[in-house]
């Protein structure tokens, strides 16, 4: 597979695309683990919501 | 689990768990099938390699479209019933729908430059697509701006329900005006008109960067979940240390 006299535009497009994408991804997955643990360090200072079950009170 | 029960933020939490790596390891072996086909794909006979562009550009910019749609649906899912995971889900896919339209206009742009001779040009397609990209941008800037995310929601759903009147000013875009970009060739009436060997390429990357966009949204609306509840538990850790 030769991609021709475009080459440069072609890899710029799926680079870019990717790096979009990768971007997401990673946003997505540091976003999770941030608000775990600020909820665990919460959770620790005893802080819980009304509306939690009561299994995880203790 | 019905699907009545997924509006209870707690068994949404659940669900979400439990098929996120479902859906996360689908939609990579798609995208790689389906990156296997637009590479084995042969080039067309007018635009030469250069076709292989659209395999990106053409799926994210449904999916620009697409995610408009249903940050629309959840705005009225606010406004009208106020369901629980309305403003949720609307939030979460704001960014998300902000980077599908910049690879849509990127990749484009791209495309354009080697088969138009130009990087840009002002027409009714690319310029509407651009208004829909600073709508995204306006939205998550609005998200930020105010504090309380119920009041945030409904100013969000409104200007997301204005927004929507863009996405056939978008699709017909081509149909209504004199444009340099082309005209639709897959859904339209009468059939698409790209031959077999490019077009199922590109139909497996739509539903590749369906999945990807579904995977992404259930994570982000887990992560927006989170997040209020972060908030709910600050708000009373203030209220206590008040007291």
């Amino acid at each position: 597979m030769t991609l021709g006299q475009h080459a440069t535009f072609i890899i710029a497009a799926y680079a870019i695309a990717a790096t979009v994408v990768a971007g997401l991804i990673v946003w997505v997955v540091a976003d999770y683990r941030r608000q775990r643990a600020i909820l665990h360090d919460l959770e620790i200072a005893g802080m819980k919501r009304r509306s939690a079950p009561q299994a995880s009170r203790s | 689990m019905s699907l009545i029960d997924l509006a209870n933020p707690s068994r949404f939490l659940k669900f979400a768990e439990r098929v996120l790596p479902w859906l996360a390891a689908a939609t990579a072996v798609l995208m790689l099938v389906g990156l296997q086909q637009v590479f084995a794909a042969p080039d067309d006979y007018q635009q030469g390699a250069t076709v292989k562009i659209m395999f990106i550009h053409v799926p994210s910019a449904w999916l620009s479209m697409f995610v408009w749609g249903v940050m629309s649906l959840a705005a009225l899912g606010t406004l009208v019933w106020r369901h629980p995971l309305a403003d949720v889900s609307a939030k979460a896919a704001v960014p998300i729908g902000a980077a599908f339209t910049f690879i849509a206009l990127v990749t484009g742009s791209l495309w354009g430059r080697p088969m138009w001779g130009t990087y840009w040009e002002w027409d009714a397609r690319l310029t509407s697509v651009l208004i829909l990209f600073l709508m995204y941008l306006g939205l998550m800037a609005l998200w930020r701006a105010v504090d309380d995310p119920s009041r945030a929601a409904r100013a969000a759903a409104i200007i997301t329900l204005v927004g929507a009147i863009n996405l056939p000013i978008i699709k017909f875009s081509v149909d209504w005006w004199n444009t340099l970009h082309q005209p639709a060739s897959v859904l339209r009436i009468g059939g698409p008109t790209i031959h077999p060997s490019l077009l199922v390429p590109l139909l497996i990357m739509a539903v590749a960067f369906s999945l990807l966009f579904l995977t992404l949204h259930l994570a982000a609306m887990r992560n927006e979940i989170l997040r209020r509840r972060v908030r709910t538990l600050r708000l009373l850790q203030a209220s206590a240390a008040r007291a």
